[in-house]
């Protein structure tokens, strides 16, 4: 049964020294300024960064898929969120701050 | 199962579960769930972080100024240490080493001490310079101890940019970048803690050979909310002390 799959060492160590190597990445890359990109790149890193260690260190990837159903679910509201307030933030009149 | 041969502190399934099988995967998929409320609630503290910060990105970067992204990275790489090794003594009790289980939960525990080391040592600082959340903000650029490692590791030109000048050039109610930063590490280090809390738990369960490759379902439900732990830290170092 999945749930117990043992998955090779191999697999862990490969797993952790690329996450050591992305994080050596992330601050590399946010030394030189890519302008509006700045933001994008670092959010992208950690999403493969995130992705990685719900995968493997999660077991996700050897799991029954209604936990990664839950995982992205959470994700996927929170993107519903973010919308609306885009939307609103985007939509407001121009206020002058009174402080 | 015959109980004869097996140990008095062997656990057995609840009478409601088909199989172990069963109840590991039902407990798995609650922890999931809960996993799920913890993204949410993280989740609306990084949207409220991204809102402020398009609405006022002066504030954001000045604040950032004050971390030292080296303590960030090296706390970084801290907890991916420890997710791998929680990962790693999971795999040990599925493989009957119980030692070596025993050992990575060791490290995992010394990984979350470390990183608590260095959030205090960042916040302590951060409070000797005034820097608190909210409306008790008051920083002193001109107290005692100013020469800070935080302030100056950013302020590579300090001929231009002075410490003096560098605090009459701060954004007014820069307050509310610290409100964040306090509210997110503050909530992100209390999960550090209750981590270590359950691991050691975990530990001492398998000291008592409570644990093997039948039954381990508390020690994968405390390292999946460690790796959540990892998770939500994985976020919030490039967004605090990159961007």
């Amino acid at each position: 049964m999945s749930a117990h799959h043992v998955l090779p060492m191999k697999t862990y160590t490969t797993v952790f020294i690329t996450l050591l190597f992305l994080t050596a990445f992330t601050v590399a890359v946010a030394q030189v300024d890519f302008g509006m990109f700045n933001a994008f790149i670092a959010m992208a890193v950690a999403s493969v960064k995130a992705a990685l260690v719900g995968m493997y260190f999660m077991h996700l990837k050897y799991d029954d898929k209604i936990n990664t159903a839950c995982l992205l679910s959470g994700f996927f509201f929170l993107i519903v969120m973010f919308a609306f307030i885009a939307v609103d933030a985007g939509s407001r009149a121009v206020e002058m701050s009174t402080l | 199962m015959s109980d004869s041969s097996s140990p008095s502190n062997k656990h057995h399934h609840a009478h409601h579960f088909d199989s172990a099988e069963h109840e590991f995967d039902a407990s798995k998929f609650g922890i999931w769930v809960f996993l799920c409320t913890e993204i949410l609630m993280f989740g609306g503290l990084f949207v409220g972080y991204i809102f402020y910060s398009g609405k006022y990105p002066e504030i954001f970067e000045a604040g950032s100024q004050f971390l030292d992204w080296k303590l960030g990275a090296i706390n970084t790489a801290v907890l991916l240490l420890s997710s791998f090794t929680i990962a790693i003594s999971i795999r040990n009790i599925q493989m009957k080493q119980k030692k070596a289980a025993m050992r990575n939960m060791i490290i995992t525990l010394v990984c979350g001490l470390v990183f608590m080391g260095i959030k205090y040592k960042e916040y302590t600082h951060k409070f000797h310079q005034g820097i608190y959340p909210g409306k008790y903000f008051n920083y002193q650029p001109h107290g005692a101890e100013h020469s800070s490692k935080d302030a100056n590791s950013h302020g590579e030109s300090k001929g231009e940019h002075g410490k003096v000048e560098h605090m009459d050039s701060l954004p007014e109610n820069i307050a509310l970048y610290f409100s964040f930063y306090f509210v997110m590490t503050g909530i992100h280090g209390t999960h550090v803690i209750i981590g270590m809390g359950l691991i050691l738990w975990c530990l001492i369960r398998t000291r008592n050979d409570e644990f093997g490759p039948e039954y381990y379902t508390p020690l994968e439900g405390a390292a999946l909310f460690w790796h959540l732990v990892d998770l939500v830290w994985i976020y919030l170092f490039p967004l605090l002390y990159l961007i």
